[in-house]
């Protein structure tokens, strides 16, 4: 499929309708309405709280044309098994004979925090669903503070210096799961972001996605900013795109010239301290790192 | 009523009395995760679903937090959803609780009482379910194995009239592990009492599509809070229609609660679930000796039959609550209520607050005779703890 087709199947499907509140320039809608456009199934959504589930749905108006359920913060991965389960049961007792899919949206908070247990449980118990992280890097929904996918260096409300400690690997977390499908995404490649959500539908049992999601309001750049951002996120190897296919490895983006950390950090007012002189030596270490985990990246996926 | 011929006892623990009500429900999702002294039910309905008795998707969540978290999903996907649990359970479902109210789901759930930690104790009081009373639960306290297993269908009953989730307890061992006759009902009677379930609603209904649980701001919210209370409100009324019904399988009543010898009686304890059954053995023994002593046994807690209570009670000289459980700095919560239920008679029994039995302790006939001796005294004070070593 080619873009401008993707971009009229996305902008014809009507799953997840405009009226929604979410600030301008942010990512969430864009992301969510490629995978929901990846399926010609029908679908069942589920949300933890979060930015998504508070913009979308203020009662009485909501945003949504599928079933779609919030239960709370942390369960949105056990929400969605119930579901499931209510489904497998009543399949097998002849009382629907549709295939439905079942997704469910959380961010960072409500997946690498406080809902990864749910998700864990989920995935080990292997439910047919897939479980898709906006990752916006922070509780941008309670006013940016850090979670344990915000990434080093990174000013929240909560590191007003700067986190010091590595954002959590959940890829490989959920990838010891043994899940036949688990993908690594961002917002400005809708066409690999697309292609990966028809491949996690597609999959047999449990599949996830890690999706970049920059917040403009708390990453602090201009809303016309979203998707130049994310690239740079991508062509610094900051957030690379991969995917891991039954424990295989696949690179799917590999920048022709991979640019330093500073064209990304800079453009941005939680990174852009690091620019200054006295912080260069954290700079550093946060680039080492960012190399290493790229070139690691790059053995893996041969 | 031929049917009834076929009915038969089985010896039966009480955790299994609650599973073989599940197993006669058939409800499409059971989401659970062990916890002592609940174990019993699961493992009694993992068996079932096991040996294909029940077409039920068995899910063993990896918390109580999750188990709860999936049957309010599967409820909200417009099938019949229960879940078990207990104790340290039901503290870690707290949040879920007012959710499933909130989200108006019928989930109907076994409750095994058991003490709140710390320090940790795996044995009975009634800390946990008190600890969820103000959540939008019907909570209805049982006294036999019998009880448990007929309040687990009629619970399912009156929840899908009402649209409000429903807990189910039993004593913590002295209920849940006890092995009593209890008689079974022919399935078929109990599907048809509890009939097919229609749900308004479901997630699972893609030509319909609904938005469960949005967020509601302080322009909404107080109405759909009133709603919830008004539904707690039906729910009394309702109650007593599905005692009505099941009285025509059973024969059995099903009353907000039991009176025993409380007619006539100028002094009465109240108390609930298995230490009723000491009290009315006392009472018994008492009578023989002339003493004018009676129980009310609270069946249905919330909600709260405040109305009938106080009917039932305004002509005692004297009244002693037994609470087994607190309420750390006020008044424990059985005795709080019916103090509450008499307050608008002009002339009020006496009334005295006991607690009994925290962790486990057992609860014995002597025991019961010295609050009755006491009573016979009216003398009225301080809330007094059995059994409390000082």
């Amino acid at each position: 499929m080619d873009i401008k087709t993707l971009a009229q199947k996305i902008d014809s499907d009507k799953k997840l309708v405009s009226g929604h509140r979410t600030c301008a320039g942010c990512a969430i809608p864009i992301i969510v309405r490629t995978i929901l456009s990846a399926t010609d199934n029908f679908l069942v959504a589920a949300n933890s709280t979060g930015c998504m589930e508070v913009t979308t749905t203020i009662y009485p108006y909501t945003s949504w044309n599928i079933p779609w359920i919030h239960n709370a913060f942390e369960n949105v991965a056990a929400t969605l098994s119930g579901i499931e389960g209510a489904f497998k049961a009543l399949r097998k007792k002849g009382k629907i004979d549709k295939e439905i899919k079942f997704v469910a949206f959380g961010g960072d908070g409500g997946l690498y925090d406080i809902g990864l247990q749910s998700l864990s449980g989920a995935l080990e118990r292997g439910h047919n669903c897939l479980y898709v992280c906006y990752n916006n890097e922070a509780y941008q929904n309670t006013g940016g503070q850090r979670s344990s996918g915000t990434s080093k260096g990174s000013i929240t409300t909560t590191t007003p210096k700067g986190k010091k400690e590595a954002r959590k690997d959940l890829m490989r977390i959920v990838l010891a799961h043994h899940i036949d499908y688990a993908a690594q995404a961002a917002v400005h490649n809708i066409l690999d972001l697309y292609q990966k959500a028809e491949k996690a539908f597609n999959a047999k049992g449990p599949s996830f996605l890690n999706v970049l999601s920059p917040c403009t309001l708390n990453w602090g750049f201009m809303p016309n900013s979203t998707i130049k951002i994310s690239k740079l996120a991508a062509d610094t190897c900051f957030w690379p795109l991969y995917e891991v296919e039954k424990g295989k490895y696949k690179l799917n983006y590999n920048p022709f010239k991979k640019l330093p950390l500073e064209e990304f950090f800079k453009l941005q007012k939680r990174f852009s301290y690091l620019l200054k002189p006295e912080n260069k030596n954290f700079l550093n270490e946060i680039q080492n790192e960012v190399d290493d985990n790229w070139e690691e990246l790059l053995k893996k996926s041969g | 009523m031929k049917n009834l011929n076929k009915n038969k006892y089985q010896a039966l623990i009480g955790g299994h009395a609650a599973a073989e009500a599940m197993r006669q429900i058939n409800p499409e999702v059971v989401a659970a995760y062990p916890i002592t002294p609940q174990t019993p039910i699961i493992e009694k309905f993992a068996e079932f679903a096991a040996d294909k008795k029940v077409d039920t998707e068995f899910i063993c969540a990896e918390s109580e937090h999750s188990a709860l978290s999936a049957t309010v999903g599967a409820s909200a996907a417009g099938v019949r959803a229960m879940t078990a649990t207990s104790s340290q359970g039901l503290a870690l479902m707290n949040e879920i609780l007012s959710v499933a109210s909130g989200l108006r789901l019928p989930i109907v759930m076994p409750m095994v009482n058991r003490a709140l930690s710390a320090p940790i104790n795996i044995h009975c009081d009634h800390s946990d379910s008190m600890s969820a009373r103000d959540l939008g639960w019907i909570q209805i306290f049982c006294e036999t194995a019998q009880e448990v297993y007929e309040y687990t269908f009629f619970a399912l009953k009156l929840a899908e009239k009402v649209l409000l989730p429903a807990m189910v307890m039993q004593d913590g061992f002295s209920t849940s592990h006890n092995v009593e006759p209890v008689k079974i009902y022919p399935d078929k009677i109990i599907k048809k009492f509890i009939g097919q379930y229609k749900p308004k609603y479901s997630l699972l209904d893609i030509k319909k599509p609904i938005t469960v649980g949005p967020l509601v701001l302080p322009d909404y919210y107080f109405e759909i809070k009133y709603q919830e209370i008004e539904a707690m409100e039906e729910a009394r009324k309702v109650y007593l229609e599905t005692g009505k019904e099941l009285k025509k399988i059973t024969g059995n009543n099903y009353p907000y609660f039991e009176k025993y010898k409380l007619d006539d009686a100028e002094a009465a304890i109240v108390v609930s679930s298995s230490s009723a059954g000491t009290a009315k053995a006392v009472i018994d023994k008492l009578r023989k000796e002339g003493k004018k002593v009676g129980l009310l046994k609270p069946i249905l807690f919330r909600p709260f039959p405040q109305k009938e209570i106080r009917e039932s009670l305004k002509n005692l000289k004297i009244i002693a609550v037994l609470d087994r459980s607190v309420s750390f700095g006020g008044e424990a919560p059985l005795f709080s209520e019916i103090k509450n239920s008499l307050y608008p008679l002009d002339k009020k029994p006496l009334l005295q607050s006991y607690v009994f039995g925290l962790g486990g302790r057992d609860l014995f006939e002597q025991e019961v005779e010295e609050v009755f001796e006491e009573l016979l005294k009216n003398k009225t004070g301080q809330v007094k703890y059995i059994g409390l070593r000082k």
